[in-house]
């Protein structure tokens, strides 16, 4: 038996809003390394739809992006009692990461998405988009933070979350961490919480759409934003449907 | 068609219909005309079903059935078209994949067959050069970027594409100039001029009613109909105003 990493609590900044109780020894023993190499391209889809994963799945992985690299990861959290997807990114000059994060659940879950992104030289870019829609005493997190060094000038980093409360009880938390030791960079957060639009529901009601569409409509058109930047159709297609088909069977 | 009897209804424990009734047999325009404050919009949220609004007497009768016992989408099934004064804009939702749904889902709730995309495109196109509405305009997203004119127009394109038995149209003609006033105009004449169809046009003016010229016009005035007539009431509250013609009646 090698060693085991030794389980946060809740005092953790990082695991402020998990399920931390959940945590079982060795659920976060493994790590994925991932090298890009300078001008490559690389894309991770990470789906957690399987209604038997069980009650926690945790993914981390610790990815180097190589000179003028792109390093893209697209994720659906829809299952598993606890899920988490932890992401440590290092950028090099002119590198590039790329986060579109979907999480929805209602009972009692918790999703979230952590990342770290380390702009470790000049003329990286970052963005993240992140959506959740959590509904019964669901919860859905973002905690990002973005870490510019001294000498990362020209740094272009940005993060934007929105949250959606389809039911009272339900939370989502956006927790944005932005160290900045460069003075010539864009760094970039926004973050919003809202519930579906009534008088969009009703317009679509007074054109014949039962509620259940219109709401599928509407969050369709919400999470929609997380996977803009997937230039794969079906891939896109594949994701949205999954996060949509729980709603559907959960709500 | 429709019959509405003794209808009082308020939002947040406030009467703003107050005892209205009137009836539209089929094959008729009804327009009805009313100062500001007087429940016109009301009326209309109230027939489409608008959450927060509360009926508290009377009764609504559309084609034999009880309008007020219906869900919002089971009246747009039964083939009651709500015009919005205000359409509401929807980001990230387009006006092909929200009418196509939006039909397809009425077409369901009366058990006929859905519309395969091809046949729902040609006649979205066909409806689009009825109202003059560029077929581009379609593929955006509900409403987003739409000047208040376009917004008219899209509603009419709209029903087109429904073709509801009986529209309840809310100011359609505000913020469009003349020959958009025109164009819509005609539109609600070439959908809704048919025989078995009704509609009830809300409207603050008299310009609209030079194109769609009404069967019979009411007045609504403090939550009821306080005068009904034939087109020549419209004309004379367009030369003498509200309280001349509402004067009379005191």
């Amino acid at each position: 038996m090698t060693a085991t990493t030794e389980l946060p609590t809740r005092k953790d900044e990082a695991w402020r809003y998990s399920a931390v109780e959940k945590l079982r020894a060795g659920d976060l023993d493994a790590v994925r390394q991932i090298d890009v190499a300078a001008g490559d391209s690389a894309r991770e889809i990470i789906l957690v739809s399987d209604e038997n994963s069980g009650e926690t799945e945790i993914h981390r992985l610790k990815v180097n992006v190589g000179e003028n690299a792109r390093f893209e990861i697209f994720g659906v959290i829809a299952s598993a009692d606890y899920a988490r997807l932890e992401v440590e990114v290092t950028l090099a000059k002119g590198a590039h990461f790329e986060l579109g994060g979907i999480t929805v659940g209602g009972r009692d879950t918790v999703r979230e998405f952590v990342t770290r992104v380390v702009h470790a030289e000049p003329e990286g870019t970052s963005n993240q988009t992140v959506r959740s829609v959590h509904w019964g005493q669901g919860t859905g997190s973002f905690l990002g933070s973005i870490d510019v060094v001294r000498h990362a000038q020209k740094t272009d980093a940005a993060q934007d979350f929105k949250g959606l409360l389809l039911e009272k009880g339900a939370t989502v938390n956006a927790v944005p961490q932005l160290e900045i030791f460069a003075d010539d960079v864009k760094c970039a957060h926004g973050a919003t919480v809202g519930q579906l639009d009534e008088s969009a529901r009703f317009y679509m009601a007074a054109r014949g759409l039962p509620p259940e569409l219109s709401r599928r409509l509407l969050v369709q058109a919400f999470i929609g934003d997380a996977l803009v930047s997937l230039d794969d159709e079906g891939e896109q297609e594949r994701l949205l449907r999954a996060a949509l088909d729980k709603l559907d069977r959960h709500l | 068609m429709l019959k509405i009897e003794n209808l009082s209804a308020g939002i947040d424990g406030k009467t703003i219909l107050d005892g209205l009734s009137l009836e539209v047999p089929a094959g008729e325009v009804h327009a009805i005309m009313g100062p500001n404050g007087a429940g016109k919009s009301t009326l209309s949220y109230v027939l489409g079903g608008r959450p927060g609004y509360e009926v508290t007497g009377g009764s609504v009768d559309f084609m034999g059935q009880d309008l007020l016992d219906m869900e919002p989408h089971e009246r747009a099934a039964a083939g009651l078209f709500l015009g919005f004064q205000y359409p509401v804009e929807i980001p990230g939702v387009s006006n092909v994949q929200f009418l196509r749904e939006a039909l397809n889902a009425q077409r369901k709730a009366r058990g006929e067959e859905p519309l395969t995309g091809g046949e729902f495109l040609k006649l979205a196109k066909e409806k689009a050069a009825l109202l003059g509405l560029d077929m581009e305009m379609l593929k955006r997203n509900v409403n987003v970027g739409f000047s208040g004119g376009e917004k008219k127009r899209a509603e009419m394109v709209q029903m087109g594409i429904l073709d509801p038995k009986f529209a309840v149209l809310d100011e359609t003609d505000s913020g469009l100039d003349i020959d958009a006033l025109r164009v819509v105009g005609e539109g609600i004449n070439a959908i809704m001029r048919q025989p078995g169809k009704g509609v009830l046009l809300i409207t603050h003016y008299q310009r609209l009613l030079e194109v769609v010229k009404p069967d019979r016009v009411s007045i609504l005035a403090k939550g009821r109909i306080v005068k009904t007539g034939g087109p020549e009431l419209a004309e004379r509250l367009e030369n003498e105003g509200y309280d001349a013609v509402m004067g009379e009646m005191a």
